[in-house]
C-alpha cells in the first residue's frame, strides 16, 4: 500500500477491516480487506442508525514505522492490538512482546470520506488468472525503472507483455522487450482476442511481491483500453483489489462526446525519461474539460503544427490531438508539478461496491480533489 | 546485410554475458564489428569518450553454436553497428537459464538487433522473450575510423598486480582524488599515487614481472641500454581506471599495461577466448 500512496485509510466494517490507499493522481487504488476471522478478536464498533462506523486515515510512514522490522517482530511480538479511539483522536497500535514488554504507539489520524474506487469486475470483458510466480518471472525481464507495460492477447491464445514506448522518436532509441506466455501457464484465461491494456508497472510490482510472498494466484480483470484494470487476490480471510488506470487507445475510442463521460481521451504525452510518471490530478470539472477538448479537437484537424508547449518537450505527435491536450493539461494540472503522461483517469465517482451486481449507489461523492487537501 | 547467431550452451551464454557486462561498464555507446570469424567491440578515441578508447576481440566460434554473417558487400564482408552495450547486457541478464538465445539483425521500423531468449517453462511451450535493441548501421566510408589501434611505443611494460587488490586500492583512492598517477619500471615495480592539497597516498607493488616483448627495435627491449629502475609515469582519470577494474568479473589469464610517459596507459587483459585493450590518455 505504501507503494501507492502516502496515506493509509482504515475502514472497519461488518465484513472486516479494510486498509486502502490511493495515489496522488487518483490513478491507482488498492484495498486489502481482512475478514473478521483473520483476527483473534474483531470488534468494528457500533454503528447507529445515524452514524456510520468510524473511519480514518493516517500517515503511511507512521504506520509502517510501527512494524519496521518484520524478522524481529516475528521473533518478539506475541500479539498486536489495533484500537481506534475517536474521542482521543488517536489510533492505538499496541504490540505485546516477550518478557512482558508492551509497546504502545499512538498515531494521530484524520477523519475522512470513504475511499472507494468505482469499478466492477463483472463488467470486464477479459480475465486472466495466474500464479503470482509466473507473473513475477514475466515482469523480471523489464527494467526496474520502466513505467508502463502493455498486456495483450495474441494468436494462439498467447498473452504478451511488452514495454510501452510513447512515440516514434523514443522508439528508435529504446530497447523494446516483449514476452509471450502460453495459455497453459495461466490457471484460467477468458479474454477478448486482440485486446490489450497499458498500465503502470510500479504499483503492480508492489502487489506482485505481496502475492508471491503469500503464494496466492493473481486475477487480472480488464476491459477496453482506458477502462481501469483490476488485479485481485482472494483468500478465505483476505480480499485484495488493486485498480489501475489504463492508457486509452485513441484509435478505438468513439468520437461522440455525448457518450459516457468516462471516455475522455488523452493523447499519450511526454515523459521525462527516468522520472516517476505522475499522472494528472482529476479535474473536478469534467464537463468543462471535455467541452474544451472537443472544441479544440474540431478546430485543429490533424494539427501537428503549433508551438511546443513550454512544459513538454517537442515530440512527434502520432495522434492529432496533441496541442489541445496541452491546453487541457495545463488547465487541470497542478502548477509546478513535473510534466506527466496522460493516462485516462479514472474511476472515482459515486460509490459502488466492487463485484456485486445491482449496487446500491449512495449519494456520497467520492475521493475528489477536496479530499486531497486533508 | 544479414546476421544471425545462436547460443545454446549455458556456460557460453554466461561467459558472453559477462563480457558484455564488462563492455557496458566501459562505454555508453560503442561499435560492434562483425566478421566471419570474430566479433569486435570498439570504442574510438573521440573527445566525446573522454579520449579513452577500447578494442575488444572475441572469436565467435567460442561462444556461438550458429553464426551466419553476410556483410555489406562480398569484398567487404563485415558489418559495423553502433549500439548501447548496456541494452545488450540487460537483455542477456535474465537469460541465464535459457534454452537458447538467438540474435538477429532486423529492420522493422529501424535497424535493430533482436535478441530472442527461449526460456524453460512449466507449460507445453517455452516462454519467449524478445528484446529489440536499436542499432545504427555504420556506412563503409566510416569504417576507417575504427581500425585496430597499434601498440604504442611504450617506455615500460609491466604485468598488473592482482586485479582485485588493484581495484580496491583504486576505489579508495577515487574518494580522495580525480586523478591517479600510474608509474612502473622495468624491474617489476609499480606505484599508484594520488596527491591532493591535503594528502598524498602511494601504494607500492613489486615483483610484478615485465612481459617480454619481441622487439623489432633493438633498444626497446634490451635491458642493457635502459635504466631498469627508472619509472615511467602517466597521470590519468581515476574514474576510467576504476571502471576498467570494476568491470572485470573474472581474473584474466594475463593482465598487463604499457606506459608511455605522460601520454597514455595501454591496458591489455587477455582471457582464453577474449582480449580486451583499453587506452587511457594521460591528463596534460
Amino acid at each position: 500500500l505504501s507503494r501507492i500512496g502516502d496515506e493509509l485509510y482504515l475502514e472497519p466494517s461488518e465484513s472486516g477491516l479494510s486498509l486502502r490507499a490511493v495515489n496522488s493522481s487518483r490513478s491507482a487504488f488498492a484495498s486489502f480487506l481482512f475478514g473478521p476471522l483473520f483476527f483473534q478478536l474483531y470488534e468494528p464498533g457500533a454503528a447507529g442508525p445515524d452514524t456510520e462506523l468510524f473511519r480514518c486515515k493516517v500517515h503511511m510512514k507512521s504506520f509502517l514505522g510501527v512494524f519496521r522490522s518484520l524478522p524481529s517482530l516475528e521473533k518478539s511480538v506475541g500479539k498486536c492490538l489495533i484500537l481506534l479511539k475517536p474521542r482521543a483522536s488517536r489510533l492505538v497500535l499496541q504490540l505485546h512482546c516477550k518478557h512482558g514488554v508492551t509497546k504502545t504507539h499512538n498515531l494521530a489520524f484524520q477523519e475522512c470520506e470513504r475511499l472507494q474506487a468505482v469499478f466492477d469486475t463483472q463488467r470486464c470483458s477479459s480475465r486472466l488468472c495466474a500464479p503470482a510466480r509466473v507473473l513475477a518471472e514475466a515482469v523480471v525481464h523489464f527494467p526496474p525503472t520502466l513505467a508502463e507495460v502493455t498486456l495483450g492477447t495474441g494468436p494462439g491464445g498467447k498473452i504478451s507483455l511488452r514495454n510501452y514506448v510513447e512515440d516514434e522518436a523514443e522508439a528508435s532509441k529504446t530497447m523494446l522487450t516483449e514476452l509471450w506466455l502460453a495459455e497453459d501457464e495461466f490457471q484460467s484465461v477468458a479474454v477478448c482476442p486482440g485486446s490489450h491494456i497499458t498500465f503502470c508497472l510500479k504499483e503492480f510490482r508492489g502487489l506482485l511481491s505481496f502475492a508471491e510472498a503469500s503464494n496466492l494466484p493473481l486475477t487480472i480483470h480488464f476491459d477496453e483500453p482506458g477502462r481501469p484494470v483490476v488485479f485481485t487476490l482472494d483468500d478465505t480471510v483476505l480480499e485484495v483489489h488493486l485498480v489501475l488506470a489504463t492508457l486509452s487507445d485513441l484509435e478505438n475510442n468513439s468520437q461522440s462526446p455525448s457518450t459516457n463521460r468516462d471516455q475522455r481521451e488523452h493523447s499519450p504525452s511526454c515523459s521525462v525519461p527516468g522520472s516517476v510518471s505522475h499522472l494528472p490530478a482529476l479535474s473536478d470539472d469534467f464537463a468543462d474539460d471535455l467541452e474544451s477538448y472537443m472544441a479544440a479537437m474540431e478546430t485543429s484537424e490533424g494539427g501537428s503544427g503549433g508551438p511546443p508547449s513550454p512544459t513538454f518537450p517537442l515530440r512527434t505527435p502520432r495522434l492529432a490531438q496533441s496541442d489541445p491536450e496541452d491546453d487541457e493539461e495545463e488547465e487541470g494540472a497542478v502548477p509546478g508539478t513535473p510534466p506527466h503522461k496522460k493516462f485516462r483517469s479514472l474511476f472515482f465517482g459515486s460509490v459502488m461496491t466492487p463485484g456485486r451486481p445491482g449496487p446500491a449507489i449512495t449519494e456520497e461523492v467520492l475521493a475528489e480533489d477536496s479530499d486531497g487537501e486533508c | 546485410m544479414r546476421f544471425r547467431a545462436k547460443i545454446v550452451d549455458l556456460a557460453c551464454l554466461n561467459h558472453f554475458s559477462r563480457i558484455i557486462n564488462t563492455i557496458a561498464k566501459l562505454a555508453k555507446t560503442c561499435i560492434l564489428r562483425l566478421t566471419v570469424c570474430k566479433l569486435y567491440f570498439i570504442l574510438s578515441d573521440k573527445v566525446a569518450n573522454g579520449g579513452a578508447s577500447m578494442w575488444c576481440e572475441l572469436s565467435q566460434g567460442n561462444f556461438f553454436d550458429e553464426f551466419q554473417m553476410e556483410g555489406v558487400a562480398a569484398e567487404h564482408n563485415e558489418i559495423y553497428l553502433e549500439l548501447v552495450p548496456d541494452n545488450l547486457s540487460r537483455a542477456l541478464k535474465t537469460a541465464q537459464s535459457a534454452k537458447a538465445v538467438k540474435i538477429k539483425l532486423t529492420n522493422k521500423h529501424c535497424p535493430c538487433l533482436r535478441v530472442a531468449v527461449e526460456l524453460p517453462s512449466l507449460s507445453s511451450s517455452s516462454r519467449i522473450v524478445t528484446h529489440d535493441i536499436p542499432v545504427g548501421v555504420i556506412p563503409r566510408r566510416m569504417w576507417n575510423d575504427f581500425r585496430e589501434p597499434s601498440v604504442p611505443d611504450f617506455d615500460v611494460s609491466i604485468y598488473l598486480p592482482v586485479l582485485k587488490t588493484m581495484k580496491s586500492v583504486v576505489e579508495r583512492m577515487k574518494n580522495l582524488s580525480n586523478f591517479i598517477v600510474v608509474e612502473a619500471n622495468l624491474s617489476g615495480e609499480m606505484n599508484l599515487k594520488i596527491e591532493t592539497d591535503l594528502v598524498s597516498v602511494t601504494t607500492h607493488f613489486k615483483d610484478l614481472g615485465n612481459p617480454p616483448w619481441a622487439s623489432a627495435d633493438g633498444c626497446r627491449s634490451s635491458a642493457q641500454g635502459r635504466d631498469l629502475e627508472s619509472m615511467a609515469e602517466a597521470c590519468i582519470d581515476i574514474k576510467k581506471l576504476q571502471q576498467l577494474l570494476a568491470g572485470q568479473q573474472v581474473n584474466p589469464t594475463k593482465a598487463l599495461c604499457n606506459i608511455v610517459r605522460k601520454r597514455v596507459v595501454h591496458f591489455i587483459l587477455l582471457h582464453e577466448e577474449v582480449s580486451l585493450q583499453y587506452f587511457i590518455p594521460a591528463i596534460a
